[in-house]
């Protein structure tokens, strides 16, 4: 059985609980083991880099040392964010030595061993390469009765490290979202920023690029929009209201987790789609209470 | 009385041992070699609402224009997607750059006053010095009551639907080692900036 | 310090060099130390020894007082050594009992102490002079130039030289791995900066080299191994079959007409896959030699043997056509060879986010130079991939794979003047809105820039900033259906969408994708972009480090059409100046095995760069070819018995010189 070393991150505690629920479930299903992390910390984000960032990779280095205690070799980070600040950790701290250096004595200062070669992966990454599109579609056992789907990869997850899937025209959650049956489209902006904070900060900017996300995947022929980040997810569900001049939109954004849980048969309630703001009406279509399970001939 | 402005760049407000600094910090090692092809504000998601695009503020530095650089709203509109340095064809960490301008803009309270992102920012960061973990409800409560409280009446749509569908959570949890955390922050570094 | 044929009497010269070496280094007091020790009869200082009286001097000197060694302590041995040696010889020494020191670059010229100046250079002296005492006669050695040439490549490059050389009477073989010669002009429409027709230009130059009595033209081939050295090549060209007898075939084209493919299926490589060929072809109308090409992939004959070879009955009493025909193995002596291979240009593929093979209207320079060509896939109507729509607009990306660290560095030096060309053509084919969007506009050439001014004035859009996206995404009613180029205008200042029919990718020049294999087979060397490397960036740029075999065109770095023509002239010429001389002469500073310390253990093998160790096996023994031998010394220092020794380099003599700067006076 595949065990991994699992690293929440605050979000998915709150607004990106649906994710960590779905992403339990479809790991449970798929026999994949996650070992949260005892008394992780927050990664920082982009807000610590901003500030401090000897500070910024101190804070993350305590999370990769508290895993390697805990004996894991890899840590799986759903959220894109924290998955792109442990590993650019990861990373620098290993380049650099000036970096090292401080990390590894603030790390003492707590009795933690020091940072050594850790590997940090995203859900997205992990399921493509060590479960494989054949045996999720080997495991599904729900048909797939929704629309089509516009695959939302955001950036942190892509860039600058390349190993969860091409920085370009990425087609790992496409592929992951055919073998739970769906289509998906062809759309240019698979990977253009949701703006991160500033829809919290500089509300009209931070809105307005999230409105050109959904228009253009609407315009594409989409009915809803998968995401693999907490940040993007709540970005692009809960500012539909104020989007397409006045008029609003009502499109789902889901996890790619909870389609993949839906496939494989996961109990509709772990899933977390009473945590959707918009698109309600669509999911009880998509999803419904009562559904008959179908085994894949 | 007509309004006209005079634009004119001295050599005296030059810091070039700016630039030169600023190049050795982890990640900005190639900022020198910028031929300004502007692909990095061509596909910048946030380069039109910028006061100086990516390309000029690399240009900046270059020419050694610190106060222009620090304060200017771009290093705030950044929003660290990373597209820029995935593009550039010199293999400019930009993103680097723009992390290290923010801290120096933050050091040198140079950052504009009416762009509230740093005091998200600084929430963020004393909320983690405080728990260990963050709670997004009350960093954005705390960050909208000390820049502008006006905000939380335009937020309250989004904070009911939130409540709605459950996922406004006020549980502000902490970490077990927090006095380890709050040491290992404070560990002796020496002067990087 | 006695030479076996009894005493040593050196005459040594301090040169002053004007001001260069005297002003720091006290040359009398060189010279007058100097004379002081044994076996120096004469000892000189001097204004300028590289001077015809400096020279006089030297030879009167070995005339009067007997001198039977010589020593010369001035400037660096890259200036004039071969001036002193040839002094010496003159006076009637062998020129390699002469030794120089260099107390310029060495000493007056890194030093401002002129006591410790002048020391050192009596330590260099007295060095030189213990040396010079063991050093031995020497004679050049000889190599015979074989007059007939290889020419490697049958584009403009191997063209122009074939013919040069040809011209003036040598015997040349062209050999062309494609079909047909004329390389990737007889590709383009028009050249810059004059819209010259390319294939105007260059066919009647491709029809010269068929009639050349002087030159054997083998298409289809490619060489298969080179050895030898400098004058003495010997080199296997495989030549494979089309399948048509070239002597036999009238080229009358009938066998194609009448193919059992009615339609053409096959993708067209000479189109940029942009139109469609039968199995049977001929590449272009004027393809050179004029013979089709039966493609045995696509050939119904070799794929069921079942076809009814309309195409031999067309041939009738020629029978030109023979589907038994075998590849052919030539065997030829050669005394030079010229590499004019060529350039590949990069895969746009590369770039993915300008969308070439994901949007459909994405097309490369290279695809475009054959819509607008006459005789191209669409007889020169610009249409987009639908086959029938004519572009309103079009965005021409230059630097696409050029000055990049994703993909090539180095700037492509042609893509700025063409992409210019290609507007000036599309506009005038199709009357559409043109953009270019550039980094810096590189028109250095002659009628360059006023090629750009002519382009700026037909209303062209140069846009100063490079695309960063290639996408289908839609803001507004007039950008859909349209590829929108999102890009910051660096000279306007603002960010900007500008929406096109057509995407033009100015793609740069790479070496070919087999070029580490072609250097090897010609034991040549790369830069590390991958270009074969010339001797000198600046006064040689088209010899290699092997003599004898030269580069010209592309294959050793991107360059225009004037510049190839010019550098095939050059390796021509060069070629030429080795065969009028009838041989060259080699510096003995070769290596040698002593046999009988040779102890067969190979070591010296695999290390020589320049393959000149072979090893006996009738005699167990190492043998270095002094013709291949370039003098590294790298062998002698490895040979763990010290069988290999160096002319000029032996062991006695470095032990001196070691001793004689060691003595302290």
């Amino acid at each position: 059985m595949s065990e991994y070393a699992y690293f929440p991150g605050c979000s998915l505690r709150a607004t990106g609980m649906a994710y960590e629920k779905s992403l339990l479930e479809v790991f449970r299903i798929l026999g994949l083991k996650l070992n949260e992390i005892e008394d992780w910390n927050c990664c920082g984000a982009t807000s610590y880099m901003s500030i401090d960032e000897d500070a910024a990779f101190v804070l993350s280095a305590r999370n990769l040392a508290l895993a390697a205690k805990q004996g894991a070799s890899e840590v799986v980070a759903p959220c894109s964010a924290c998955y792109l600040v442990l590993r650019k950790t990861e990373d620098y701290a290993t380049r650099y030595p000036t970096i090292r250096k401080r990390v590894d004595e603030a790390l003492q200062i707590a009795e933690l061993p020091p940072i050594d070669w850790m590997k940090v992966r995203h859900p997205v990454e992990v399921l493509f390469n060590d479960v494989g599109v054949g045996m999720v579609k080997a495991k599904t056992v729900r048909k797939w009765q929704g629309g089509k789907l516009a695959c939302y990869y955001g950036c942190q997850m892509l860039r600058p490290y390349y190993e969860t899937d091409r920085p370009q025209d990425p087609i790992r959650m496409d592929e992951l979202m055919h073998a739970a049956g769906a289509t998906t489209i062809q759309w240019a902006l698979k990977t253009k920023c949701c703006g991160g904070s500033l829809t919290g900060t500089i509300r009209e900017v931070g809105v307005r690029l999230n409105e050109i996300l959904i228009a253009e995947a609407v315009r594409k022929g989409a009915e809803a929009i998968v995401t693999c980040c907490p940040l993007c997810q709540f970005n692009l569900d809960a500012y539909q209201r104020e989007m397409n001049g006045g008029r609003g939109y009502d499109i789902p954004i889901l996890y790619f987790t909870q389609v993949l849980g839906w496939a494989l048969g996961a109990d509709r309630d772990k899933l977390g789609f009473q945590h959707s703001i918009a698109g309600g009406k669509v999911l009880k279509q998509w999803f419904p209470a009562r559904e008959e399970v179908m085994a894949n001939a | 009385m007509i309004q006209i402005s005079r634009t004119m760049k001295y050599q005296q407000e030059a810091v070039p041992e700016w630039s030169e600094q600023l190049r050795e910090l982890p990640g900005c090692e190639r900022v020198f070699s910028c031929i300004q092809c502007g692909t990095c504000s061509g596909t910048c998601p946030l380069s039109i609402y910028m006061d100086y695009t990516p390309r000029r503020i690399i240009q900046l530095i270059r020419e050694g224009f610190k106060t222009e650089a620090l304060s200017s709203n771009t290093i705030w509109l950044c929003a660290s997607c990373y597209s820029c340095a995935a593009h550039c064809p010199q293999d400019i960490h930009l993103t680097d750059v723009m992390y290290a301008l923010k801290q120096q803009a933050i050091k040198e309270g140079l950052y504009p006053k009416h762009l509230p992102i740093p005091v998200l920012a600084r929430e963020f960061y004393e909320g983690v010095k405080r728990n260990g973990r963050n709670s997004e409800f009350w960093v954005v409560l705390r960050f909208a009551l000390k820049s502008n409280p006006l905000l939380l009446l335009k937020m309250a749509g989004s904070g009911l639907d939130l409540m709605r569908t459950g996922r406004l959570s006020l549980k502000s949890e902490r970490i077990k080692d927090i006095e380890g955390l709050r040491r290992e922050l404070e560990a002796p570094r020496e002067v990087a900036r | 310090m006695h030479d076996q044929n009894g005493s040593v009497r050196i005459g040594v010269y301090i040169c002053h060099c004007g001001s260069n070496i005297g002003s720091v280094v006290d040359c009398k007091a060189v010279s007058e130390y100097i004379a002081t020790l044994p076996g120096v009869v004469v000892s000189r200082d001097y204004k300028y020894m590289c001077s015809e009286p400096g020279q006089e001097m030297l030879e009167k000197d070995i005339a009067e007082h007997n001198l039977n060694r010589i020593v010369v302590a001035s400037c660096s041995p890259h200036l004039h050594e071969h001036t002193f040696r040839a002094a010496t010889a003159k006076g009637g020494l062998n020129q390699y009992f002469m030794a120089m020191v260099n107390i310029r670059e060495h000493d007056s010229w890194v030093h401002t102490d002129k006591r410790a100046a002048t020391r050192k250079a009596q330590d260099l002296v007295r060095a030189a002079v213990a040396r010079v005492a063991k050093q031995k006669p020497l004679d050049k050695a000889r190599v015979d130039i074989d007059p007939k040439v290889l020419i490697v490549g049958g584009g403009i490059a191997g063209i122009h030289a074939a013919l040069t050389l040809a011209n003036a009477g040598k015997k040349v073989y062209l050999v062309e791995r494609a079909p047909t010669i004329g390389g990737h002009m007889a590709k383009f429409d028009k050249t810059f900066p004059t819209l010259d027709c390319a294939a105007c230009i260059l066919t009647p130059k491709m029809s010269a080299v068929r009639a050349h009595p002087n030159i054997t033209l083998w298409t289809m081939a490619e060489v298969t191994s080179l050895s030898g050295y400098v004058g003495n090549y010997d080199v296997q060209v495989t030549r494979h079959t089309r399948y048509i007898d070239e002597d036999l075939c009238a080229g009358c084209l009938e066998c194609i007409a009448a193919c059992v493919y009615k339609q053409a299926k096959v993708d067209d490589e000479f189109n940029e896959g942009l139109g469609k060929r039968k199995p049977i072809y001929l590449p272009f109308p004027q393809a050179i030699p004029q013979v089709p090409v039966i493609d045995r992939e696509t050939c119904i004959e070799f794929k069921s043997g079942k076809c009814k070879k309309t195409c031999l009955e067309a041939c009738g009493e020629r029978h030109a056509i023979n589907f038994k025909l075998e590849d052919k193995v030539e065997n030829v002596r050669v005394g030079t060879v010229i590499v004019a291979t060529g350039f590949q240009t990069v895969d746009a593929k590369r770039l993915p986010y300008y969308g070439y093979g994901v949007y459909p209207n994405v097309f490369t320079s290279l695809e475009v130079e054959r819509l607008v060509n006459a005789s191209g896939p669409t007889a020169g109507e610009v249409y987009l991939r639908d086959g029938k729509t004519h572009p309103k607009s079009v965005g021409i990306i230059h630097c696409v794979g050029s000055r990049d660290e994703k993909t090539n560095k180095w700037c492509s030096r042609v893509c700025c003047m063409y992409s210019l060309k290609l507007a000036h053509l599309l506009k005038e084919h199709t009357g559409a809105e043109i953009f270019n969007f550039y980094i810096d506009m590189r028109t250095p050439g002659k009628g360059f820039e006023e090629f750009y001014q002519r382009l700026l004035n037909e209303g062209v859009h140069c846009i100063r900033g490079r695309v960063a996206e290639v996408t289908d995404w839609a803001l507004n009613p007039s950008e859909e259906g349209k590829l929108v180029l999102r890009v910051e205008d660096t000279l306007l200042g603002v960010v900007r969408r500008i929406p096109v029919d057509m995407v033009v990718l100015s793609v740069g020049l790479e070496p070919h994708k087999d070029a580490q294999e072609v250097r090897r087979l010609f034991n040549i060397t790369c830069s590390t972009e991958g270009f074969f490397l010339e001797r000198h960036p600046k006064l040689a740029p088209v010899n290699t480090f092997t003599d004898g075999i030269f580069l010209a065109g592309c294959c050793q770095g991107p360059k225009d059409i004037p510049d190839t023509v010019a550098q095939a002239g050059a390796a021509a010429a060069e070629a030429m100046a080795l065969i009028d001389a009838g041989y060259v002469e080699q510096e003995p500073n070769t290596a040698y095995v002593i046999e009988e310390d040779c102890s067969g253990c190979k070591t010296c093998v695999p290390l020589c760069p320049y393959s000149a160790i072979a090893f006996r096996e009738d005699k167990r023994k190492a043998e270095v070819n002094p013709v291949l031998c370039k003098g590294c010394g790298t062998c002698v220092a490895a040979c763990p018995s010290g069988s290999l020794q160096q002319h000029l380099f032996e062991d006695d003599e470095i032990f001196a010189e070691i001793e004689g700067v060691l003595v302290h006076a």
